[in-house]
């Protein structure tokens, strides 16, 4: 297949010039300053409540917290559904897509190549238009309003991505590794629990991820297949709550907030396999 | 994933192979059966979820929706009629032209300023890769959730952006209300939103060129515009291709950020085909209508796809 692949980013190495070193870093804060604004925004005005539709002060003055305590009264549930939701979704995507990445990695089997093309023209159909049509499929399914049907929808969102992602991983395993498996008498679903997935492990994580960060940020889906207030993610929760409650920018900020933090965490906590899927992921 | 990651860790001694007698042929259709085991769930799922919605958006958009078809399950089909509906109707045309104008301004502002970031992050500075990676959040916070935000800044009255600008006597632009200022703040959102995308992708480019042709250009004397253009220009070229194809990709389909900033308003002035579709299907339940202009915006995606795959298979080469 005409694909790159692209080895993750080097780590900085140590040759620079002495001079202008720190320069370089004060306007590096400077621009992520501007960048972050934004979101410092959102976190200000969600511990100003009292200011409602009024200007909201650059600095918390004092810390209100009932912004964040009448959204977690009126979003908390749809912060769960988001929860169960993404985590559904991710199960669903890592269990269809990891045996087929090392299939279309390992097998050699006719249309392999077929396969492959289609996984990535599949990332460009608008998902409106999936939307469009998969309502009334979903109509004749029962699947509207339904956690099932969003999570298989959102798990749609992170499949073509997970597939290309760890296939082009698992294509790197020899393949003496997977054969010395197989003389030793593993069965095929043995050697690929046993020896494949353990050795794409860090693969596995940043398409898990992934999948999770678009089920999460998924708003799109949530907004056409549900018709009632069933299931309700969280992004959808905020969307709607704007129209209703529009001078209550408190409350509305705070559930945004909430609605960033696992993003912040992943960043923090899994900054390696994001990059390593911005870049792997894309740069196919 | 409890399993350690030994691969050469011991397996169970293999029952000896007993005289099952099993033809070449059957075992080998055996092995296949078993291998497109591994594919054929991956494989139904993308026929279902990307398929399926494709060939059922040509058909819907010769069907004659309403809003009591879900009741009655009868979409009759009406030849052209919805295409020539949409086609007639002004809107069409200016949402066409507003996704035009909307994502060349997009993609425009994303890679010129997420290459000057990348270029500048390329330099290696105290803090470098910690600034570097915090960029990243603007793009991983929901985009539903990014547009409200920025809704709350860009207020005409008590905004924030407006009040800065007001210490330079310049505080007073309706961002999000007035029908020639709204596709700009738009614009201007989603460049902000695309930047971190871009400058990463773009910084996993500049990485790979060989630090030698830097270090010849400086021996040689080059001047560091002059090194830009004629050293990493070219050789980041494959890279740039592909973050133009995929952010226009992500950018003509947009539906979240413009509903969450203006929801297609103010007078339909930032309404796009994304938009259009959204609000022909799920507001006013001509699911013909929206399919319509669904099937252009595929159309257009299309076109595009053919220059990314054969921007990509001159890589492989």
């Amino acid at each position: 297949m005409a694909t790159i692949t692209r080895t993750p980013a080097v780590p900085p190495t140590a040759v620079n010039k002495p001079k202008r070193r720190w320069g370089a870093t004060a306007f590096g804060v400077v621009v992520l300053c501007v960048m972050l604004f934004p979101l410092y925004w959102m976190v200000n005005t969600a511990l100003q409540p009292e200011a409602g539709l009024l200007e909201v002060d650059p600095f918390p003055s004092s810390l209100d917290l009932s912004g964040f305590s009448s959204a977690v009264t009126e979003q908390g549930t749809n912060l769960l559904t988001s929860l169960a939701v993404a985590l559904g979704a991710v199960a669903i995507c890592l269990a269809i897509s990891a045996p087929a990445a090392y299939g279309l990695a390992q097998f050699r089997l006719p249309g392999t190549k077929a396969i492959v093309f289609g996984t990535l023209i599949t990332q460009m159909v608008p998902g409106i238009v999936i939307a469009n049509a998969l309502y009334s499929a979903y109509v004749d399914l029962g699947l509207v309003n339904s956690y099932f049907g969003l999570m298989l929808a959102d798990a749609s969102l992170g499949i073509p991505f997970a597939i290309v992602l760890m296939r082009s991983f698992m294509v790197a395993i020899p393949r003496e590794v997977i054969e010395a498996a197989q003389v030793d008498g593993a069965g095929r679903l043995r050697t690929f629990v046993q020896v494949v997935l353990p050795m794409s492990r860090n693969s596995l994580i940043t398409a898990g991820l992934f999948s999770f960060l678009y089920a999460w940020s998924d708003f799109m889906f949530a907004l056409t297949l549900n018709t009632t207030d069933d299931v309700k993610p969280i992004t959808l929760g905020i969307y709607q709550y704007i129209g209703a409650h529009v001078g209550d920018w408190g409350s509305v900020m705070a559930a945004s907030v909430l609605s960033a933090i696992p993003a912040a965490i992943l960043l923090v906590l899994a900054q390696k396999y994001i990059a390593a899927g911005i870049t792997g992921g894309s740069v196919k | 994933m409890s399993t350690t990651t030994a691969a050469a860790r011991p397996v169970a001694p293999a029952p000896e192979t007993t005289g099952r007698k099993i033809s070449p042929a059957s075992g080998k259709r055996r092995r296949a059966i078993a291998q497109w085991g591994f594919v054929a769930p991956a494989v139904i799922f993308m026929v279902l979820f990307f398929g399926y919605p494709l060939v059922r958006n040509i058909v819907m958009s010769f069907q004659d929706y309403s809003p009591s078809t879900f009741f009655t399950g009868e979409a009759p089909f009406n030849g052209f009629d919805n295409w020539k509906n949409v086609f007639q109707d002004d809107l069409f045309g200016k949402a066409l032209w507003q996704t035009i104008v909307f994502t060349i301004g997009s993609l425009l502002g994303q890679f010129c300023i997420g290459l000057a970031l990348a270029v500048f992050f390329n330099r290696h500075f105290p803090l470098g890769g910690l600034l570097r990676s915090l960029i990243l959040l603007p793009w991983l916070v929901p985009m539903v959730v990014s547009g409200i935000v920025w809704r709350r800044i860009l207020d005409q009255d008590t905004g924030v952006l407006n009040s800065f600008l007001g210490l330079f006597g310049l505080g007073d632009t309706p961002w999000l209300t007035s029908t020639s200022v709204a596709l700009v703040a738009v614009v201007l959102v989603n460049i902000w939103i695309g930047i971190p995308f871009n400058m990463v992708i773009l910084y996993g480019g500049l990485q790979e060129i060989p630090k030698e042709l830097y270090e010849a250009a400086s021996l040689d004397g080059a001047s560091a515009w002059r090194t830009f253009r004629s050293i990493t220009l070219p050789l980041l070229r494959p890279v740039i291709t592909v973050v133009l194809v995929l952010g226009f990709m992500s950018t003509v389909k947009i539906l979240d950020l413009i509903l969450a900033l203006t929801d297609g308003g103010p007078a339909d002035s930032t309404q796009t085909l994304g938009t259009l579709t959204y609000q022909n299907s799920f507001v006013q339940l001509d699911f013909g209508a929206g399919a319509v202009v669904g099937n252009v915006l595929i159309l257009i995606s299309a076109v595009f796809a053919v220059f990314y795959l054969r921007a990509n298979r001159n890589e492989g080469k």
